[in-house]
């Protein structure tokens, strides 16, 4: 059943990420991508992580999403044209992120963790369940948890300074970019 | 399963976001691969953290979404307005810093 279930939400990442870097029009990028979270909040559920799963489907999938199709049904999903400004680009990429991948598999496959081969530890019931993450958040991670919300904040500020609509009676306002 | 199947199949997530990174030249997909890359980062932490039994690594992980969000929403911003100002949308031809 486990074993089902990995590799079905593996071919989906794998589809939704394919489809992310090969469809031209972005609008349909967008919706591989969240066909890609989808699948990979699947997995998160596999590895114990259930929170980190409700997180990745509302946070991403539901939020991050929606922001990605309102921009891009803002500026007009066109797709990209076809001509390489550096000859031979494509086959340069396709030959870079398989150096890439060979790489990784290389330096993780040869590792010497002897855990990797495992499914992990038995754990309890309650392993990464809000209350657990929860806990370790606002008591061993509080500092980083604070900092987290005040990049958010500083985020939300820098998005409506950069994409906010100026009047042109504003004074003082209009150099901004 | 064994973790060695998620790191594998992390890598290879890792790799297809860096070839669309390379690939592509509109801003709007160049973010979504980041979003790709991200996300298998994302999926080797939490990996990791049940390999070791540890719920540590799942609080790495939601710190990754957290930065993830605030780039995205710094990368619309920028796009939106390099739109208002009827900028080319395409990386190639925003080489310069000046506006």
């Amino acid at each position: 059943m486990e074993e089902v279930l990995f590799f079905g939400a593996a071919l989906g990442t794998l589809g939704g990420a394919v489809g992310v870097i090969a469809l031209r029009n972005p609008f349909y990028g967008v919706l591989a991508l969240i066909v890609h979270l989808f699948s990979l909040a699947v997995l998160f559920l596999l590895l114990s992580a259930a929170f980190l799963a409700a997180a990745q489907v509302v946070v991403y999938a539901g939020a991050v999403m929606v922001l990605y199709v309102f921009v891009v049904a803002y500026i007009g999903g066109t797709g990209e044209s076809a001509w390489e400004p550096i000859p031979g680009q494509r086959f340069l990429a396709l030959l870079l992120g398989a150096a890439i991948f060979i790489e990784l598999a290389i330096a993780v496959l040869a590792s010497s963790l002897l855990a990797l081969g495992t499914g992990g530890p038995d754990v309890e019931a309650g392993f990464g369940d809000p209350a657990a993450i929860g806990t370790l958040l606002l008591e061993k991670f509080l500092i980083p948890f604070e900092a987290s919300s005040i990049l958010l904040l500083l985020a939300a500020v820098g998005a409506v300074v950069l994409a906010g609509r100026r009047s042109e009676t504003t004074v003082g306002g209009g150099d901004l970019p | 399963m064994s973790i060695e199947w998620y790191i594998v199949l992390s890598s290879l997530l890792f790799a297809i976001g860096a070839t669309g990174i390379l690939l592509r030249r509109s801003p709007i997909v160049i973010l979504l691969c980041l979003e790709l890359m991200l996300n298998a980062g994302n999926l080797a932490l939490i990996a990791f953290s049940r390999m070791v039994g540890n719920e540590e690594g799942q609080i790495f992980a939601l710190v990754v979404m957290v930065v993830a969000a605030c780039e995205v929403v710094i990368g619309l911003g920028l796009i939106v307005a390099l739109f208002r100002r009827r900028l080319p949308l395409d990386v190639d031809e925003l080489r310069e810093l000046r506006g």
